[in-house]
């Protein structure tokens, strides 16, 4: 049996690096984000809410559902004790790009006509299995490198390419906290050339 | 070595140019454990035991596409109606979106037949593991 998690609905730890990047990013006007070409392409798409972004808003909707499972699942390994610092500052600088993440994936399928999937009030993560920090990294890694191979599997079959593009963009996001974790571990950080 | 997927997509690209492909209807001897870490690509939406993103996977074969209790389904895969068994998982996983129109499985495939023969037979033996046991 695997022990069912109560997510809390609080609001999450933030750290002030997270805040101190949001200002720089605020203030640069040479950068578009990820964010941006997601809004961008929403915009775009309202016109015309035909199969291919019906179809997009799919692959969309369950990209969500894995980001807000991601967030869940840092928060359970935030609050599970196990975390020491700096290895606890990473897990809330990780949990806060999968909500920035979430936040966005929500507003484009808002803006492409479609309806987000919500957090699950359960999640069933394996808690038992969690009694080190090692298996709280181990966990978060095998989520992290799931993620990379389901945006990877989501690029080529969404319609628009500018969301290709945001989807890339968040692709690289994870496969960053991938290999930090990896490397948290002990365990080669970057294992191969190719992810798949 | 074996060649990471992306090689073979662009090898095979090259090939089928070159009319060298010929389809093949038997299923490729699967590997159970070459396919434990294909089954890694799936860890963000599926598990063996708990319905997560994806339904979970203990006792995939044999049980009816769709069916899972609590679990919710696009209408797409509740329509469906075959078992899943080697063929049509195969068939599935190479091209869910085509496979299945109108699918919530937003996701490419696995494009290589002998990754997917090894993907099944390590679903089909995890079916049997003690993590599956009372799922
Ligand atoms: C982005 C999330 C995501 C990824 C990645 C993903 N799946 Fe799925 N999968 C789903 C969803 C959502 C469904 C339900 C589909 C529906 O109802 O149309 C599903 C359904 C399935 C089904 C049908 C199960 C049933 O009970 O009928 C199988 C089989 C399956 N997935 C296998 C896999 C395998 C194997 C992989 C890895 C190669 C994988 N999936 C990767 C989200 C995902």
């Amino acid at each position: 049996m695997h022990t069912r998690i109560q997510v809390r609905n609080t609001s999450l730890p933030t750290i002030q690096g997270v805040e101190t990047r949001r200002s720089f990013l605020g203030k640069s006007t040479l950068l578009l984000s990820g964010a941006a070409i997601f809004l961008l392409a929403g915009r775009e798409a309202r016109a015309k809410v035909n199969d291919a972004s019906a179809s997009d808003v799919r692959v969309l909707n369950s990209a969500l559902g894995a980001e807000l499972e991601a967030v869940a699942a840092y928060q359970v390994g935030a609050e599970s004790g196990l975390l020491q610092k700096p290895v606890l500052n990473l897990a809330v600088t990780f949990q806060g790009h999968h909500k920035e993440h979430a936040d966005l994936l929500a507003k484009t399928i808002v803006k492409l006509g479609g309806k987000p999937v919500s957090a699950k009030e359960k999640y069933g993560f394996p808690v038992e299995t969690l009694k080190t920090q090692a298996d709280v990294l181990r966990f978060a890694a095998m989520l992290e490198k799931g993620a990379v191979s389901a945006y990877l599997g989501a690029v080529p079959v969404l319609d628009s390419r500018d969301l290709a593009q945001a989807a890339a963009s968040i692709l690289g996001d994870e496969a960053m906290h991938w290999a930090v974790l990896r490397n948290a571990l002990g365990e080669e950080p970057v294992p191969s050339a190719f992810m798949s | 070595m074996k060649l990471p997927g992306l090689t073979q997509a662009f090898l095979g690209l090259a090939l089928a140019a070159a009319g060298g492909v010929t389809a093949e209807t038997r299923l490729p001897v699967g590997d159970p454990q070459a396919g434990e870490a294909v089954y890694a690509r799936c860890l963000a939406c599926h598990a063996l035991a708990y319905n997560r993103t994806g339904p979970k996977h203990c006792g995939l074969l044999g049980r009816r596409a769709g069916s899972v209790p609590g679990f919710e389904y696009s209408d797409a895969m509740k329509r469906v109606n075959w078992v899943w068994d080697r063929k049509t998982l195969d068939r599935f996983l190479a091209d869910p979106m085509k496979t299945v129109p109108g699918t919530t499985m937003g996701y490419a495939g696995v494009k290589d037949r002998q990754e997917r023969a090894d993907l099944i037979a390590y679903i089909e033996q995890a079916g049997n593991s003690a993590e599956c046991r009372n799922h």
